[in-house]
């Protein structure tokens, strides 16, 4: 069997990020910790008691707690030998929130571990979870998201002090995880005017011009709130949305240009406030940046696109990506 | 960038609190005996206070704080006339933890409490050293580690039942650096400073003075005073006598010890054998050893005086264990001057008729030992009694006693006997001590109780110097012969061990005995003079403190060496032995022998979904295997039988390609 090296002093790796972490005992430091300066002095104390009381049970007391606290060292050792990490996908976030990075670790031995704390080497916040037998611990590691972009999660300190507190054990690891951060919606101009657009089709009312009133039908996922019939809501189980037949539905181009502001970030908040207005008042819009043109339309999946598209404007992905790390 | 531990500064969780309350209150629970009632108090009203407001605890304001902080040490000062000292620190010690468990918020509070509890356990210590205090011992420091795990709040999710059990291991397995650190530890010889003149009160044993009355008092208690290992016969009881303080100074009530001068050689003449002998000597609080009469060595560290007592520099306050030979026939050298005049010394009047009755004798017998034979006649033929309760007597004591009650214990006649010899002009001198002590058949020694603590004469004849006269044996022979027990008509109210019948409960008494004996011979008499005799039977003499701490050091790197070594092999074969990885990894194997290899960088769902494409005809059990293990490995915590299932489909999975 090989011998290790004691590990002594950790810090950031230099690693390569990796989409699975094994922590085994080369990359696992451990060291005392402050209480167990305090309880080493209580120690001594106690052992100059025993000498001088010439007390054989003191001194048996006085070594018996020596030894359960060295003792206490393998424990905290063996809290985090074996812990495999692989790191979720993080929802995306506006830039001024917080990411959360899902960590997901197991136990390969199938032995619980208890009281491990993560902690993103960007942010300052530990967040801690007990590893249970089977299964696994998903465990969301904040990282404040400054700017747009994409953000990476970078080195993560993985530390425990169980079970007495007295050794503190801790790894540094790289994970291969990002989380695209949109920019901050910010800004105070008013929505640009839509303009309006026949629609033969009739359907859902989404724009702000209402003509006559034809019906009722269910609720779907992406319908005005104005729209719901909020009387008749009180009859139905489900909410009833009024319909209109006629009507004109109403485009808004969000355009880089029509933002009067020089400062290319606080273009890309206005432009991320506006669409965020726009979403809610249920218009239909498109984006139109230097270089890219989405064309007007609503939903989940255009959203995403357009609030992406802004994230990642003017930046390569990829090398963003190797910068954070 | 490295952050200092951080939970010093947390606050103090309730979980923690309620693991705490069981430790502290088992640590404190054995001093209830020693500190006044008020702090009891104290402590109780402060743990119930401070637990029932434990949801939203405010700590009171400074000013209470400080008022309860200058109330409680007042209160210690004024019950003990002092804060120093063994007791009154006690008190402190308990008055700090009450007042600590009022102001305790965070976890920095919680260690502190720890400590205060595991001084709490030490100093009990002072008090007491039997076997059962041990496993109190342990059962409170396994509360305390147990209340440790507890005390950062990211521990508070911890089930109780497997803190119990992971704190029993790490207990159980510290077990052989304690032993390591017991035996090695190069032990200095104490005190390094003054102890408080409190230290080691409440020890029973025989003082430097004798009142009638003492010596009854003590043989009530069936405490050991030490036990005897003879490593050759044991001579007939009539010769076990055990010397003790010499008393020279009568006023007229009591007799006393009288400063002595250390002799500078044995100056007496042994006849036969010797006796070789190993004492282990309960504390007693004094600085004298007992020995055989007459001792022919003294141990280390000891001197003899000239009235034959051996004399330690500190009084004994621990158990010691010292080997002696003593020669029970032996003839002392002349009487020194000042002998002659200490040995005739009475007080200048009362006793009359003593007085008298001496120089009748003196003017009948021309010889010394007429007088004595004369003297010890009166005894065996006039009503004499020996009893455990004699009368009190008054300011005349001797003549009371000699002429009115007739009733002593051994203490009143040798001070009687003593008395008359001097007034007869004999030199005399009180000699207390033990006489006689029981075998123990099963550890193959003699117990020396209390119960047989026992005073006699000791009279200067020209032929044979300082000769031992007994004259309680004058008047109850079996005293000598078969004990107390078998002496006194109230033996019914002597104590069970002091006893000498038959019963199945005297003979429980006695093994435990021998078990207190072997803790005693190997544990509490564990200390410098021990430790070098041990290296000394191993083969390594005349080692200094220094090799010593050496020695320590490399055994204890010997085994935190094998520690870490199975700690090492544990965590790696853990990894190997994981059962559900193992089940997987022959699934897979499965596959590849088939040519069907899982990519490093495929999940378990992909794999089996690409293994079910290529082997149609087993899609179903291909993909509830990748299903299940995906479940076991990266889901919520599921019922056992999943896994169970998992290796029943992997042990049966055999592929085959199906044509087309």
């Amino acid at each position: 069997m090989r011998l290790p090296t004691l590990p002594i002093i950790g810090s950031p790796a230099r690693r390569d990020p990796q989409k699975v972490v094994r922590l085994a005992h080369r990359r696992v430091y451990i060291l005392p910790s402050g209480q167990c300066m305090a309880f080493l002095v209580m120690l001594v104390v106690m052992v100059l008691w025993a000498i001088n009381y010439i007390n054989s049970l003191a001194f048996g007391l006085t070594f018996m707690v020596a030894a359960v606290m060295l003792n206490s060292l393998w424990v905290t050792h063996r809290n985090l030998l074996g812990l495999e990490i692989t790191a979720a996908r993080a929802e995306a976030v506006f830039a001024g929130q917080q990411a959360r990075f899902p960590l997901r670790m197991v136990a390969l031995d199938g032995q619980p571990r208890h009281g491990i704390g993560v902690r993103a080497h960007a942010s300052g916040e530990t967040v801690y979870g007990d590893v249970p037998a089977s299964g696994g611990l998903l465990l969301p590691v904040p990282v404040a998201a400054d700017s747009r972009g994409w953000l990476s999660l970078g080195a993560v300190h993985i530390h425990s002090v169980f079970p007495l507190g007295l050794f503190r054990t801790w790894s540094w690891i790289s994970l291969d995880q990002r989380c695209l951060v949109y920019p901050r919606p910010a800004g105070d101009q008013p929505l640009p005017v839509s303009e309006a657009r026949t629609d033969g089709t009739g359907g859902v009312a989404s724009g702000r011009g209402v003509e006559d009133f034809e019906g009722l039908r269910g609720y779907v996922p992406g319908d005005s709130l104005r729209h719901i019939a909020w009387k008749a809501a009180t009859r139905n189980e489900t909410l009833p949305v009024k319909t209109f037949h006629g009507e004109t539905r109403r485009e808004l181009w969000l355009d880089w240009n029509a933002v009067r502001v020089e400062d290319p970030e606080a273009r890309l908040s206005q432009l991320c406030h506006w669409l965020l207005q726009a979403e809610t008042e249920g218009l239909d819009y498109g984006l139109r940046l230097p270089g890219l043109s989405l064309a007007p339309a609503s939903g989940e999946s255009h959203r995403r696109l357009c609030l992406e598209a802004l994230a990642v404007f003017g930046r390569q992905p990829t090398e963003e990506h190797r910068h954070a790390a | 960038m490295l952050r200092s531990n951080r939970h010093p500064g947390e606050p103090l969780s309730i979980v923690a609190f309620s693991w705490l309350i069981p430790a502290l209150t088992l640590s404190f629970l054995p001093h209830l005996r020693h500190v006044p009632w008020w702090l009891g108090l104290l402590f109780l009203v402060a743990l119930t206070w401070r637990w029932r407001q434990r949801k939203q605890w405010r700590s009171p304001a400074w000013t209470l704080l400080a008022l309860l902080t200058l109330l409680a040490g007042g209160g210690v000062a004024l019950q003990y006339g002092t804060i120093l000292g063994r007791d009154a620190g006690v008190a402190l010690l308990v008055a700090m933890l009450s007042l600590k468990l009022l102001e305790s918020q965070r976890v920095r509070d919680g260690v502190v409490l720890l400590m205060l509890g595991y001084f709490l356990v030490l100093s009990n210590l002072l008090y007491t050293q039997s076997m059962a205090t041990v496993l109190y011992v342990f059962l409170s420091v396994y509360a305390l580690v147990l209340a440790q795990i507890y005390l950062p709040p990211q521990h508070a999710a911890l089930e109780g039942r497997r803190a119990m059990r992971l704190c029993a291991r790490i207990v159980v397995q510290s077990i052989p650096v304690m032993v390591v650190l017991f035996l090695l530890f190069p032990r200095i010889p104490g005190p390094l400073w003054g102890l408080p003149r409190d230290a080691h009160d409440g020890l029973t044993g025989l003082s430097d003075r004798m009142t009638p009355g003492d010596i009854g008092q003590l043989s009530l208690s069936e405490a050991v005073a030490f036990r005897v290992r003879f490593h050759a016969e044991i001579p007939p009881p009539n010769k076990l006598y055990w010397r003790g303080p010499v008393l020279w100074r009568f006023d007229g009530r009591s007799w006393t010890m009288t400063p002595e001068l250390r002799g500078e050689r044995l100056n007496y003449d042994f006849r036969g054998r010797g006796t070789p002998y190993t004492v282990m000597l309960e504390p007693h609080g004094q600085r004298w050893l007992y020995a055989l009469e007459m001792p022919g060595s003294i141990p280390e560290d000891t001197g003899i005086t000239r009235t034959y007592q051996i004399l330690r520099r500190r009084s004994v306050t621990e158990v010691i264990r010292y080997d002696m030979m003593s020669y029970t026939d032996y003839r002392t050298g002349p009487l020194a001057p000042s002998e002659l005049r200490q040995g005739l010394q009475l007080p200048r009047d009362g006793n009359p008729r003593t007085r008298a009755l001496a120089a009748d004798l003196f003017a009948e017998h021309p010889q010394p030992e007429a007088r004595i034979e004369a003297m010890l006649r009166m005894f065996r033929q006039e009503p004499f009694h020996y009893t455990l309760s004699p009368p009190v007597l008054g300011k005349e004591s001797v003549d009371e006693f000699l002429f009115d009650t007739r009733q002593g214990f051994c203490e009143h006649y040798a001070s009687a006997f003593v008395f008359l010899m001097r007034a007869a002009q004999v030199p005399a001198r009180v000699v207390t001590g033990y006489q006689g002590g029981e075998f123990n058949e099963m550890g193959e020694y003699v117990m020396v109780r209390q119960s047989d603590a026992h005073a006699w004469a000791e009279v200067w004849l020209e032929e044979r110097g300082w000769t031992r006269v007994d004259p309680t044996a004058a008047v109850a022979p079996e005293r000598v012969e078969r004990g107390l027990y078998a002496a006194v008509d109230e033996a019914a109210s002597l104590p069970l061990l002091a006893r000498r019948d038959n019963s199945w409960l005297r003979r429980l008494a006695l093994r435990w005995d021998m078990v207190n004996n072997t803790w005693n011979e190997w544990f509490l008499s564990y200390g410098p003079s021990r430790q070098r005799e041990f290296f000394n039977r191993l083969g390594f003499s005349n080692l200094g403190w220094q090799q010593l701490l050496m020695a320590m050091i490399v055994a204890l790197l010997v085994l935190l060496g094998i520690y870490l070594l199975f700690h090492l092999i544990r965590a790696n074969q853990r990894l190997v032995v994981d059962p559900l990885g193992r089940s997987y990894h022959r699934f897979c194997g499965k596959l590849a022998r088939r040519g069907l290899i899982r990519l490093p960088h495929e999940g378990p769902l992909d794999f089996t979904r690409r293994a079910a494409a290529r082997f149609p005809g087993q899609a179903n059990e291909i993909l509830e295997i990748g299903s299940l293990y995906a479940n076991l490995r990266f889901g919520p915590p599921v019922a056992a039988n999943d896994q169970q299932r998992l290796r029943h489909l992997v042990r049966n999975f055999r592929p085959h390609k199906e044509a087309g």
